[in-house]
C-alpha cells in the first residue's frame, strides 16, 4: 500500500494506464468509423431509389471501367473492347461482382458486388447504346417451368464436362475453373450461355434454342431447390472428396476401434 | 506321455545345431517372461464391477431398442410416395437403426470381455510345426506306396496323356472369348472407321438437327453427331456408333488458326471439327476454353491446342485428336468432306 501511494505522489501512472488509453482510443475510432460508414451506406441507399439514365451509366462507366476498356469502349492493353458485347454481358459481369477486376489473374473471380442493380443496368444501357449486342431474354425463358428432364440431358451434353454433372463446378487449365452454379440466378445462367464470359464457349440461340435454355435453367433451379437425396453431398465433387472422407473418418474410426479392442481394460 | 508336458520336445531336438557350424552368441535371445498380473478396477472394486455390468447390459438393451426402431422406421418412413425426401428419410432412419443395433452389440460384447470376464494371463503353447520323425517317415512311405501301386511314375504314357487332357480341357473356355468380338467382322477395321462419310451433315447432339455454318458464332463449342446417327435406335448399335463418331465443333478467328497446308481445306471459315474421343484412353474431351483455344481432358489432364491442329501440349495423350475435314453443302449446312483419315480414340494393338 505504502509503495502504491508513493508512486502516485511521484506522478507515475499505473502500468495498466497505457493499455486502457489505447483501448479507449480504439473504441472511439471504431465507433466513429462504424457510425460514419453506416451514414454513408444510408446515403447511397437513398441515391439508388431514383431511376438512373443512360447518361448516369456513361458517367459510371467513365469513372469505373474506362481505364481498361477505353473511353469509347475500344479496349486497351489491359482490357478487351466492349463493342458488341451487349447489355447482357455488362449486367452479368458487374452484377456477379466479376467486374471491376481487382487484380490480373487467370480468371476474374466472383466477389462482393461493387454496384447496385440500378447502377449495373445503367452501365449496361450505356454500353448497349454505344454498340449493341445480346440483350435480356423474355420472362418466360427464366421462369424455371421448362422440361427439367430434357434440360438435365442438355446440361449433361453441353455443360457438365466443365461445370460438373451436379453443377458443383470444376477445374480447368492453369488456374482457371468453371464456377459452381448452386447460387447462380436464372438471368445469370442465361447470360453466361449467350455471352460466353471469359473462357466459357458461347451457346447462341441456334446452338441451344431459347426453349433449350429454358429447360437447362429449369433443371439447374430444380437442383438448387431440392435437397441432395443422399444426405451429405460433400461438395458433389465425387470420388475425390468421398474418398478423402472415408479414408480419414472411416479408416480413422476403424483404427480407433482396433486400438480400443486391443487395449487392456483398466 | 512325456510329450504332453512339452509338445515342442521333438521339435527342439531337431533344432540341434551342427557342432562345426554353430556360432556361440554372447547375448542369446531371452524368453520374455510373463508380465505380472495387474488387477483391473472391476476386480478390486465391486461398485466398478457393477457399473461395468450395467454398461454392458445397457448396450445390449440399446441394440435391442435400435433393432426395434429399425423395424418401426420401415413402417414410419415409407418410400411409396417416391419423393426424394421420403427415400432419403427411409434410408437414413432404417440405416441408423441397423447401424446402431450392430454397433451397440459389438461394443457391449467387447466391453464384456474386457471389463467383466476373467482376464488372467496364461501361456498356450503352440503346436509343433515339425511332425515327429515317425509321422514324417510314414507320410513319405504313403507317397512312395501310392506311386508304386498306381504306376504314376512308371507308366509315363498314361501320366503324360492325362496331363495333356487336363490342359486341353481349359482351351474351350479360352476360345469362347472370341465370341465377345463383333461377329463376322474384323475388330481392327471397326475401330478404324466411324459413321462419318463424305457429305454426311453435322448435327446437334442429341436431336440430330443439322447445323448451318452461319449458326456457329465465334467462340462457340457445339457438340456434334452425324445426322444419320440420330435415326439409329439403341438396339441398332446407337451407343457403339456414337462412342466413335462424337465430334466437337468450334469456331475461332480464321487468323488464329494455324493450319498445315495439307489440312488447309479441312476447316470452313474458322470452323473446325475434332474427334471428342481422347487419344489417351478414350474419355470425351470437351472442356473447351474459348480464349486460349485449349481443350482439356478431365480424366488425365491431357491438353490439346485447337489452334494448332489439336496438338498435345500437356498430359499423357500420345497424339493429336483426329480432325474431321468439313465443308458446306449447297444449302449452307456443314458436312463432312470425308470420314476421319485416321482411327479415333486410344491406341490399340495394330495402332500405336
Amino acid at each position: 500500500m505504502a509503495r502504491e501511494t508513493k508512486r502516485r505522489s511521484n506522478g507515475r501512472r499505473s502500468p495498466w494506464a497505457a493499455a486502457a488509453l489505447i483501448g479507449i482510443g480504439l473504441l472511439i475510432t471504431g465507433g466513429v468509423y462504424a457510425g460514419a460508414s453506416a451514414a454513408m451506406a444510408a446515403g447511397s441507399e437513398t441515391a439508388v431509389t431514383s431511376a438512373l439514365t443512360v447518361e448516369d451509366g456513361k458517367k459510371l462507366f467513365q469513372a469505373n471501367c474506362a481505364t481498361c476498356h477505353g473511353l469509347d469502349l475500344q479496349g486497351s492493353e489491359t482490357g478487351p473492347s466492349l463493342y458488341g458485347v451487349g447489355e447482357l454481358a455488362v449486367e452479368f459481369q458487374v452484377a456477379t461482382g466479376r467486374m471491376p477486376l481487382q487484380a490480373t489473374a487467370p480468371q476474374a473471380p466472383q466477389k462482393p458486388v461493387q454496384f447496385t442493380e440500378e447502377q449495373a443496368l445503367a452501365m449496361a444501357a450505356y454500353v448497349q447504346s454505344m454498340a449493341p449486342g445480346p440483350t435480356f431474354p423474355k420472362e418466360e425463358t427464366l421462369d424455371g417451368e421448362g422440361d427439367v428432364a430434357r434440360g438435365a440431358e442438355l446440361f449433361r451434353i453441353n455443360c457438365a464436362m466443365c461445370h460438373n454433372v451436379a453443377a458443383a463446378g470444376g477445374a480447368l487449365t492453369e488456374g482457371k475453373y468453371a464456377p459452381a452454379l448452386g447460387q447462380t440466378s436464372s438471368l445469370h445462367m442465361y447470360a453466361a450461355m449467350v455471352t460466353g464470359p471469359q473462357n466459357m464457349p458461347v451457346f447462341n440461340d441456334l446452338t441451344l434454342t431459347a426453349e433449350d435454355k429454358r429447360d437447362i435453367i429449369s433443371s439447374l433451379l430444380f437442383l438448387q431447390n431440392n435437397e441432395s437425396p443422399g444426405g451429405f453431398s460433400l461438395g458433389n465433387l465425387g470420388p475425390v472428396s468421398e474418398g478423402l472422407f472415408i479414408w480419414i473418418f472411416g479408416v480413422g474410426g476403424l483404427i480407433a476401434i482396433t486400438v480400443w479392442i486391443t487395449a487392456k481394460s483398466n | 506321455m512325456a510329450h504332453e508336458d512339452d509338445p515342442l520336445e521333438h521339435e527342439r531336438a531337431s533344432w540341434k545345431p551342427s557342432p562345426g557350424v554353430a556360432v556361440a552368441v554372447s547375448d542369446p535371445v531371452q524368453s520374455p517372461v510373463l508380465a505380472p498380473h495387474r488387477e483391473r478396477m472391476t476386480d478390486k472394486d465391486p461398485a466398478a464391477m457393477k457399473r461395468a455390468v450395467r454398461t454392458v447390459y445397457t448396450l445390449f438393451y440399446l441394440s435391442l431398442a435400435a433393432s426395434i426402431w429399425a423395424i418401426a422406421a420401415y413402417m414410419l418412413f415409407p418410400i411409396e410416395s417416391g419423393a426424394i425426401v421420403d427415400i432419403r428419410n427411409n434410408n437414413l432412419f432404417i440405416g441408423l437403426g441397423i447401424g446402431l443395433a450392430l454397433l451397440a452389440l459389438g461394443l457391449g460384447a467387447i466391453h464384456w470381455t474386457k471389463a467383466v470376464m476373467s482376464d488372467k494371463e496364461f501361456i498356450q503353447v503352440r503346436h509343433a510345426t515339425r511332425g515327429r520323425d515317425s509321422t514324417r517317415t510314414a507320410a513319405a512311405w504313403a507317397f512312395a506306396d501310392g506311386d508304386q501301386e498306381s504306376g504314376f511314375g512308371r507308366r509315363a504314357i498314361i501320366r503324360n496323356s492325362m496331363i495333356a487332357a487336363v490342359v486341353a480341357s481349359v482351351a474351350p473356355g479360352i476360345v469362347l472369348f472370341r465370341g465377345l468380338a463383333p461377329e463376322g467382322e474384323n475388330p481392327v477395321a471397326l475401330l478404324e472407321e466411324t459413321m462419318w462419310t463424305e457429305g454426311m451433315r453435322l448435327a446437334h447432339d442429341p436431336e440430330g438437327t443439322p447445323i448451318r455454318a452461319a449458326d456457329v458464332t465465334l467462340g462457340s463449342a457445339v457438340h456434334v453427331i452425324p445426322e444419320a446417327l440420330a435415326e439409329l435406335d439403341h438396339s441398332e448399335g446407337y451407343l457403339e456408333a456414337k462412342a466413335k463418331a462424337i465430334v466437337l465443333l468450334m469456331r475461332l478467328l480464321p487468323e488464329d488458326l494455324n493450319e498445315t497446308p495439307e489440312r488447309a481445306d479441312w476447316s470452313y471459315d474458322g470452323i473446325v471439327a475434332y474427334s471428342k474421343v481422347c487419344t489417351h484412353v478414350g474419355c470425351p474431351v470437351a472442356l473447351y476454353e474459348q480464349q486460349t483455344h485449349h481443350l482439356l481432358c478431365p480424366c488425365h489432364q491431357s491438353q490439346f491446342d485447337v489452334a494448332n491442329g489439336a496438338a498435345v501440349i500437356f498430359g499423357p495423350a500420345a497424339r493429336p485428336l483426329p480432325q474431321l475435314p468439313i465443308t458446306i453443302d449447297d444449302e449452307g449446312y456443314l458436312v463432312a468432306r470425308s470420314g476421319f483419315t485416321e482411327p479415333v480414340g486410344p491406341s490399340f494393338w495394330e495402332r500405336h
